[in-house]
């Protein structure tokens, strides 16, 4: 029974939204299916926010390994909670918009929240160059060959491929870097991706008829016994 | 000095506004005088093909006056009445140069757009100029109807595809419940899983997992969660920690109910807790800083990402390389996946993603899907060169066959 209903559910919705694939007065469905889904979703965010509070009250009360950045995301938490439920500093009464300009809860999160996610992302540059150095070794013959076609790109999208290569005659322009540089792009590296896409598309095919068939049901917690 | 100054500001001033007076009038002299424009021909409207109905396709031959060298028409209003006599309501424009207009209608009987079905409706289409007083109508057209299309005829293909497929799949299946071995090609990401569990166990240091920033209702999510009870009932076996940091609710609630039947499997029902599976945020970066945190803390022998992965996927990875962990990576974003084959050990490339938990699980019911895909994965090769040839060659009849329609 605890499996039986959740196969009955994912079956009749899978087929029904196959079916409004091909019959046009259900194509509504499909995004009366997505409405359930974020209305259940609501709810979940108050399990997500009593995990939060349990995982670090429990780190905090117990004094365990690094308790102390814990005390950081409670006082966060409830701060920020605080600021949006009663509007602090909000000009206008309650009523007001919680992101006025002014509001704690606006200021915080453009000078704060904002600038910390930015400094994340920006440490992907820095990422981005120690995975650069650690691929383009040229150790192996795939290696080699990404190197290779990293270093026409990487010339290619700049005035010094056209600079390098600009007294190549027309009749050879294929032979110009920059000109090198799209024909990888477009070809070698479009083709790959498509490949990737096509595969992609037939394991969504699959994995959904599974599901909807019943075959595939670890997510229903565990394997079927 | 000061007093030619004024003067000369005051006469400046007078002169201007003159000038601008007879400018205004001079336009709108030229705005009243317009000759009111060719009206559009042929208007034809007709039911919008495969859809649910309410909509209708309005064509027309522009105004004479619409074209190069004349620009009197600024743009065509389109109008709709239930009857031929009017009243006509205003329902849209499009600028001059257009000669086709879409009326979707809103499926709800209340909306201002809704088009009934089954309805007698009469259109007219006025070529309007600069000065809106200024236009000429077309001939009423009607009455016409919209009405519903029970079946996509644009989608033929992809139901002949869906169902060769799903025939494929019932075939294999049934092949592999009669005993018949199936070879199904190893996947060298899902074998060092158990390597990497062995080394987390010999090194006395945890696994974590991360299932993603995708949402419990996505493929590569719930391929995930199958891989995750692979690992967690590997995990229970040996007795090693293992953390997963959820980004979304619902992905959490569902992560801990497979881990805990997975350790139930494994026979270790006592060895799970709660604070395995944790939620930490929904928000990209903040879930990213919160990652590589327990990553530098924890240094887990082994890190393993499987799901749906953005911009975070380097940060997240290059972190797990300087942590000195095992990396085990799959992703059906095809952006990403070169920064995971780049800084992880393994990686399951798109599809195999979801042929892990096939490939995991050994069940005739599964490796007959497997089977299935690899045998579709064939003949979408063999018809891309066929259409390669068909295309070069000009054979339309060919293609068309493929063709699907929105």
């Amino acid at each position: 029974m605890k499996r039986g209903v959740p196969l009955i559910i994912t079956f009749v919705v899978g087929t029904v939204l196959i079916f409004s694939v091909f019959i046009p007065p259900m194509e509504n469905l499909g995004e009366n299916f997505t409405l359930f889904f974020d209305i259940i979703a609501v709810f979940a965010f108050f399990l997500g926010g009593g995990n939060l509070l349990r995982v670090h009250l429990t780190k905090l009360t117990r004094r365990k390994r690094d308790w102390e950045y814990s005390i950081v995301t409670i006082v966060g938490f409830f701060f920020m909670l605080a600021c949006g439920l009663f509007k602090i500093g909000n000009p206008g009464d309650i009523s007001a918009s919680l992101t006025a300009e002014g509001s704690w809860f606006q200021t915080i999160y453009d000078n704060v929240f904002v600038p910390l996610g930015s400094t994340m992302y920006a440490l992907l540059a820095f990422f981005v160059a120690s995975a650069s150095y650690r691929a383009f070794r040229a150790k192996n013959r795939e290696a080699t060959i990404l190197l290779i076609a990293a270093f026409i790109i990487l010339l290619g999208r700049t005035p010094l491929g056209t600079f390098v290569t600009g007294w190549i005659p027309d009749s050879f322009s294929v032979l110009q870097i920059p000109n090198l540089a799209i024909w990888i792009m477009n070809s070698p590296n479009l083709a790959g991706q498509r490949a990737i896409m096509i595969g992609i598309g037939l394991g969504v095919v699959s994995m959904s008829l599974r599901l909807i068939l019943g075959i595939e049901r670890t997510y229903l917690g565990g394997e079927d016994k | 000095m000061r007093y030619i100054f004024v003067i000369f500001s005051l006469v400046f001033l007078t002169f201007s506004a003159g000038l601008a007076q007879v400018d205004t009038l001079g336009a709108d002299s030229t705005l009243l005088n317009i000759a009111p424009p060719a009206p559009i021909s042929n208007l034809t409207v007709y039911d919008k093909a495969n859809d649910h109905g309410h909509a209708l396709i309005l064509e027309w031959k522009p105004s004479p006056d619409d074209a190069a060298g004349k620009n009197t028409v600024m743009m065509y209003e389109i109008y709709r009445s239930e009857s031929p006599d009017g009243p006509f309501e205003n329902i849209g424009s499009v600028p001059s140069g257009n000669s086709r207009y879409d009326n979707i209608g809103i499926l709800e009987k209340e909306a201002r757009d809704y088009i009934p079905d089954n309805t007698d409706l009469y259109y007219r289409v006025d070529a309007v100029t600069i000065n809106p007083e200024i236009r000429t109508s077309s001939e009423i057209f009607g009455p016409v109807r919209s009405y519903s299309n029970w079946f996509h005829r644009g989608r033929v293909p992809v139901l002949f595809a869906v169902l060769i497929f799903g025939g494929l799949m019932m075939y294999f299946v049934s092949v592999a419940r009669k005993g018949a071995e199936l070879y199904v090609r190893p996947l060298a990401g899902i074998a060092a899983v158990d390597d990497a569990i062995g080394r987390a166990t010999e090194m006395g240091r945890p696994i974590l997992y991360i299932l993603g920033l995708g949402t419990a209702d996505m493929i590569s999510t719930i391929a995930s969660f199958t891989i995750l009870s692979r690992v967690a009932k590997q995990v229970a076996e040996y007795q090693t920690q293992l953390i997963v940091p959820c980004y979304d609710p619902i992905v959490m609630t569902v992560a801990q109910e497979v881990v805990k039947s997975s350790y139930l499997d494994a026979g270790h029902p006592d060895a799970y807790n709660d604070d395995m599976v944790f939620y930490i945020t929904t928000n990209q970066f903040a879930y990213v800083a919160a990652v590589n945190g327990i990553m530098m803390r924890e240094l887990p022998a082994t890190n393993v990402y499987m799901g749906k992965f953005y911009a975070e996927s380097l940060i997240l990875a290059e972190t797990g390389a300087v942590a000195g962990s095992i990396q085990i990576a799959g992703t059906d974003e095809v952006g990403q996946l070169p920064f995971f084959i780049v800084a992880c050990d393994y990686t399951l490339i798109g599809e195999e993603l979801y042929a892990a938990s096939a490939y995991l699980g050994r069940e005739p019911l599964m490796l007959g899907s497997l089977k299935a895909q690899d045998y579709a994965k064939a003949a979408v090769i063999i018809l891309s060169i066929l259409g390669i040839i068909a295309a070069n060659f000009g054979w339309t009849a060919f293609t068309n066959i493929f063709k699907v329609l929105d």
